[in-house]
């Protein structure tokens, strides 16, 4: 049966909270109302209020409570309502959970997943619609993933959740219901850390991940059909850490790569993979790394504002264009 | 019972005002609820995007609070906050632009619904970020007593804004260092879908001014005048140098919380009997009651309001987009404050 992106994470909750009763959900009406998206639906009905819990509006507290209950064994999986609404809670998540374990002299940990729905392009202006993985991808001690598909929805949130390290899960809002797939049946996790290729080519590569990666597969068959320019596209799915082998496997194979994210240029995680290429790829480069992300500013309320600030479709088309010509 | 004492308090606003006053609060009432009632119908008819809070049915609060304000008073809301930024004296052309993401806009089109501001009316904006704005209430109550001018800065948020830890930061800073903060926590009984017994240990939540050593009291949010009175003497207090004060009127929204929000988790018993504490038709009732305005009066202020709302979404349709290039500019301050004067 088919399942959207959305459908995927609540499945991936409710498998895990079977599984494991130390899993517990906890965030701003996640319980009774299921979330502002309706991602924790059902999961009330399903496993009663110890397990899944409205908070007041306090996320410093939400995620600072999950990692006091994360160092006594439990699994919480807390929820950042947006994830513009995470900059709340950045002192527990960057000072409390990222250095728990190292603080212990590595006799602790802090297995506590916080969810947190991003993106753009929804007219959610300056305050719901940030990228924030970046803030983030610096931070030693945090594992970040950002999936794209439903099949990478729901195993990255499992392994999130058996992970023993505090985990930063990226959902993109936009893809909640736009992106659907066949599931298989039985038990399956995407590991951390691991990047897919979702397509081979010849010609260039593109390292992307999140809500630009079907744009850029939009991309890549354009480019296929009228340039007959064959595009490998890497979907990184974990930004921290990053699957360096795969990255430079591509990097290696094309010789040009393009890097596509919604985040910010500056500061967005492609110019830690463009640097990376440049240490360890220049000799097999035939051209500059490229990077293509918003505009260095706030995510304007106006729709064509916006769209202007935004990587789309036909910005990538132009962006490998340009690529191939170099 | 605090409510009752406030019953009188409201009866002596009512005495000192004169009829074009109290004729004005009317006004401003009328105007935002027909302002938001046109927003829904915009927003139904895709108009307007993104998410958008309506202010309908707590329109007391805004009208009689700001109402007890002078012109240069500073004012600190919410993202529910239309309505304040219309009681303070925006044009309804400008915000209706800006919910529209014209040009003209009172944001030029770049904040929406959530992120109005006009520095020049001293509406300092509405924050997206529950419990945002109260730090920045006491930052501007620090200007203005550091600069020993009058003003004083009235902050609007939500009961959800309690629980976070900018609140209790931002009182007790108020008190300890005496700043001319008025706070109005809107009680309107619900943070999105969870009530406040549900979020807050207190549910009184006017008692939370207790262990930060200012007044706190409890009004009627349906009843503009028991606003307006309490905000009079609130920030009276504060221009004195007093210091702040909690004021907690306990109101209700009327729709859901966001336009895409059926309000599932009340009951529409609960409902009705708040609807019929409308805080329009009260005023209405009274002021025909008291033989303050006849009929006649109350029935062209609403015929004008109407005119007002219909041009102000003639001009946001008709307003040009953004232009693209202002994006760069509205970033940073272009002069670094390096040049020779
Ligand atoms: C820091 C932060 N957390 C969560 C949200 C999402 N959110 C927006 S409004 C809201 C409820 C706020 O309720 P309240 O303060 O009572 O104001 P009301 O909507 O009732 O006017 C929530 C949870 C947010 N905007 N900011
Ligand atoms: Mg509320």
């Amino acid at each position: 049966m088919e399942v959207t992106y959305l459908a995927a994470i609540n499945q991936a909750l409710h498998e895990e909270m079977r599984r494991d009763e130390n899993v517990f959900v906890m965030g701003e009406d996640v319980a009774e109302l299921g979330g502002a998206f309706k991602v924790t639906e059902g999961l009330l009905e399903a496993f009663g209020e110890d397990r899944v819990i409205d908070t007041p509006i306090s996320e410093a507290l939400i995620v600072g409570a999950g990692v006091g209950a994360a160092v006594l064994g439990m699994r919480p999986v807390v929820e950042m309502q947006f994830s513009d609404f995470i900059s709340c809670a950045f002192d527990q998540i960057v000072n409390s959970a990222a250095t728990l374990r190292y603080r212990h002299g590595g006799r602790a940990a802090c297995p506590l997943v916080i969810r947190a729905p991003s993106g753009a392009g929804i007219h959610g202006a300056l305050f719901h619609s940030q990228n924030p993985e970046a803030w983030f991808t610096r931070v030693p001690g945090l594992k970040v993933v950002a999936p794209a598909t439903a099949y990478d929805a729901k195993g990255l949130l499992k392994a999130a959740i058996r992970d023993n390290n505090p985990v930063v899960y990226f959902e993109h809002k936009r893809l909640y219901r736009s992106v659907r797939e066949d599931l298989p049946e039985g038990e399956f996790v995407v590991p951390i850390g691991v990047a897919e290729l979702r397509q081979e080519g010849r010609d260039l590569s593109v390292i992307t991940y999140g809500g630009t990666v079907h744009q850029v597969l939009d991309a890549a068959r354009i480019l296929d059909k009228e340039d007959k320019v064959s595009v490998e596209v890497l979907d990184l799915r974990t930004l921290l850490p990053l699957d360096r082998e795969a990255i430079l496997a591509t990097a290696r194979k094309t010789g040009k790569v393009l890097v596509v994210h919604e985040d910010r240029l500056t500061g967005g995680i492609g110019g830690e993979i463009a640097a990376l290429i440049a240490e360890h790829a220049f000799d097999a480069l035939d051209a500059p790394v490229r990077r293509l992300a918003a505009l260095d500013t706030h995510t304007a309320f106006s729709p064509p504002l916006e769209e202007y600030i935004l990587p789309n479709t036909n910005k990538i088309v132009e962006a490998l264009r340009s690529l191939a010509a170099y | 019972m605090a409510l009752e004492r406030e019953k009188h308090i409201a009866e002596r606003a009512l005495l000192t005002m004169d009829d074009v006053q109290i004729i004005d609060l009317y006004r401003r009432m009328v105007l935002i609820r027909r302002f938001e009632e046109k927003t829904a119908e915009m927003y139904s008819r895709g108009k307007i995007t993104g998410f958008c809070h309506l202010y309908a049915g707590e329109e007391a609060v805004a009208v009689g609070a700001i109402a007890a304000l002078y012109d240069k008073d500073y004012v600190v809301s919410t993202y529910r906050e239309h309505g304040h930024c219309l009681a303070k004296g925006a044009a309804p052309r400008a915000v209706m632009a800006e919910l529209f993401g014209k040009a003209t806009g009172i944001s030029r089109g770049h904040g929406g619904s959530m992120h109005l501001f006009d520095a020049n009316l001293r509406f300092m904006g509405g924050y997206a970020i529950v419990g945002g704005g109260l730090p920045i209430a006491a930052g501007l109550g620090l200007a203005v007593k550091y600069r020993e001018e009058p003003e004083v800065v009235c902050c609007f948020f939500g009961d959800g804004a309690l629980p976070q830890g900018a609140f209790h930061e931002s009182l007790n800073l108020a008190s300890l260092w005496k700043l001319p903060v008025v706070f109005i926590c809107e009680n309107n009984f619900y943070g999105m879908g969870t009530m406040v017994q549900n979020a807050i240990c207190q549910e009184e939540l006017y008692r939370f001014a207790e262990p930060y050593k200012m007044p706190g009291v409890r009004v009627d949010g349906m009843n503009v005048l028991e606003v307006y009175q309490a905000t009079v003497e609130a920030a009276a207090r504060a221009r004195e140098g007093d210091g702040p004060s909690l004021i907690e009127a306990v109101t209700y929204r009327f729709r859901g919380h966001s336009m895409s929000d059926p309000a599932e988790y009340r009951s529409r018993r609960e409902e009705r009997i708040w609807q019929e504490r409308d805080p329009i038709k009260q005023l209405r009732r009274k002021l025909l009651q008291d033989r303050r305005a006849d009929e006649n009066q109350l029935t062209t202020v609403e015929t004008e309001v109407n005119a007002i709302i219909e041009d102000a979404v003639r001009f946001a349709e008709e307003s040009p987009e953004p232009a693209l290039d202002t994006l760069g500019k509205l970033v940073y301050v272009e002069d670094d404050g390096t040049a020779q004067s």
